[in-house]
């Protein structure tokens, strides 16, 4: 174009002389190249742009963040504990297994026969004698009472067949079997130690199914945060949507920045939760391993690391995004210019 | 380059705002569209910027058929029209400079085209040092250079203005509408909505005249024949 010629000769362009020289009035086009260089240019502007808009207004942008990370870290404890308690129990692997106390009174030549004769049952898949001595040695480990054991003179245990049966699923069985033990000579009681074990397991299935339904519900909240936060966003910049689409921006260019500004508040949300959680699980370090080591365990509650950290940004992110989409689609095609 | 054939607007009220306009601008002519408030000015302006679509007739620009214009072509043909504003649309939260590098950026250019293209743009109407103020603490008539700026910016073939001198004084104005003039000289075409018929006389130039809705007058007028 000629008016801007003055400039573009001080520039000594020529190629671009000559252009402007040929031709007077001309369709501008913008090279393929260009455009896609300056696509990533945009994306990356907006980003950033983004992040400096979330910043301006920071308690606004910080108590919305925070919104979302208390969302998102409810449902991440629930999932955190569940995971610990799992670990906590994890030496009791959920099969069945049935102890036999035997008579004191009862010989070894015995408890071995009957050993043998269970052996053989096909009810039966294992059989573990511990002997008197056995438990005793045990006993001491675990508790840390040999003193009082010595004290004791004699050794107060029984000898005890642990059996583990085959068919653990058929409760009727089971109780077949139970009753048989219960009917033996040798025999003084008999322990299923399987209600317990199913609880236990029915609890962690329970914990982890209340999480998923409140993860579910609670991102939805996210989600609806998200949609509310954007939307008066896209209120607050309306004179430049307007103006955007009069000079030809399209709808994705509109669209951009508030999808940016949804994964910004995802990815703030999701890092304050992560905080939230690991603060969380350092305060409560300290009393749970002196509980467990009171119980002589060596357990120690096991804080979210890194992989939390990128699972929590992560899908706070899409979520932020999915919510700015929703808030875009619905709001930005109203403003249209008049 | 413009061409109506027999266009009706009829709003959703049932007003109608065009009735039968036919009219043609060949490329590179500058023609000034005239009429009271209401008589259709504003309505011809929106459907030539594809902000509404005629009821009954086409439009054809420079070759395109604005009917079959589909919704998502509409940014891209937009982008070869400059549009100014009565009251400017200028951006208050950013410069000068931002605000005339909207359309590029809109349309994908790289970073030091745009630096160019602004301020040839700028020194165009006069306001190259002030690139870095913010258009709220310019005057009335810079604002609507900036305005100018913006729509030239892009390199038009087309410059569509919708009252551009509305709240300007009379020496201002002129200054404005020698801007067009100029961007006419080097073969941009021009369309300029006005109801200041004084300074539409003064350009002698071609003027469309509309009254309710209709093409009443197109010609090249002299002082005495104007229309009121």
């Amino acid at each position: 174009m000629k008016y801007s010629q003055a400039k573009v000769r001080r520039q000594s362009n020529p190629a671009a002389d000559k252009r402007a020289r040929s031709t007077g009035a001309v369709i501008a086009r913008t090279g393929f190249a260009d455009r896609s260089h300056s696509w990533l240019g945009h994306h990356r502007e907006v980003a950033a742009d983004s992040v400096r808009r979330f910043f301006a207004t920071p308690m606004a942008s910080v108590m919305t963040a925070l919104v979302i990370a208390i969302a998102l870290a409810l449902p991440a404890a629930l999932q955190l504990g569940l995971l610990n308690f799992q670990r906590a129990v994890a030496g009791w692997d959920g099969q069945p297994q049935i102890s036999v106390f035997l008579h004191k009174e009862a010989t070894d030549t015995a408890v071995s026969a009957l050993a043998e004769r269970l052996r053989s049952d096909s009810a039966i898949a294992e059989v573990t004698y511990v002997s008197p001595e056995d438990a005793l040695a045990e006993f001491e480990q675990a508790s840390g009472l040999g003193d009082v054991l010595v004290g004791l003179g004699a050794n107060p245990l029984p000898a005890v067949l642990l059996l583990r049966p085959r068919d653990a699923k058929n409760g009727e069985k089971l109780q077949q079997l139970v009753e048989s033990l219960r009917a033996q000579a040798l025999t003084d009681s008999v322990v299923l130690d399987l209600a317990w074990v199913q609880r236990l397991a029915q609890l962690t299935e329970l914990g982890q199914r209340f999480s998923a339904g409140l993860a579910l519900l609670l991102a939805l909240g996210v989600v609806l945060v998200v949609i509310n936060t954007i939307r008066l966003h896209i209120e607050s910049r309306r004179e430049e949507i307007l103006v955007v689409k009069l000079v030809g921006g399209t709808n994705a260019f509109v669209r951009r920045p508030f999808l940016y500004s949804g994964i910004c508040y995802g990815l703030f949300g999701g890092f304050l939760a992560w905080v939230l959680l690991a603060s969380g699980v350092a305060m409560l370090s300290g009393p749970i391993e002196a509980l467990s080591s009171s119980y002589g365990s060596s357990f120690e509650l096991s804080s979210p690391g890194a992989r939390y950290l990128l699972q929590l940004s992560l899908g706070a992110s899409l979520l932020g995004l999915l919510g700015a989409w929703l808030a875009v689609a619905r709001h930005t095609h109203e403003i249209e210019p008049r | 380059m413009i061409t109506f054939d027999n266009v009706n607007k009829r709003y959703a009220s049932g007003q109608d705002a065009l009735v039968r306009v036919s009219l043609e601008i060949p490329s590179g002519d500058m023609v000034f569209l005239t009429g009271h408030s209401g008589a259709g000015k504003s309505t011809l302006l929106r459907l030539l910027t594809a902000i509404e679509r005629p009821t009954k007739g086409s439009i054809l620009v420079a070759g395109q058929n604005l009917n079959r214009l589909r919704n998502g072509q509409v940014p891209y043909y937009r982008r070869n029209l400059g549009i100014v504003f009565q009251n400017h649309q200028l951006l208050f939260d950013r410069s000068v400079y931002d605000n005339i590098a909207l359309p590029l950026s809109v349309a994908g250019c790289n970073k030091r085209e745009v630096g160019r293209r602004v301020r040839a743009a700028l020194d165009k109407v006069g306001l190259l040092n002030k690139e870095k103020q913010n258009p709220i603490m310019l005057s009335g008539g810079e604002q609507q250079r900036v305005g100018i700026a913006r729509a030239v910016v892009n390199k038009p073939a087309i410059l569509v203005a919708d009252e551009p001198t509305g709240n300007l004084d009379p020496k201002l104005s002129q200054e404005i509408m020698e801007l067009f003039t100029d961007f006419n000289a080097v073969g941009v075409t021009v369309l300029v909505a006005s109801h200041d018929l004084e300074l539409v006389a003064r350009m002698r130039r071609r003027v469309l005249t509309l009254q309710s809705g209709q093409l009443i007058y197109d010609g090249v007028p002299s002082r005495e024949v104007l229309p009121s």
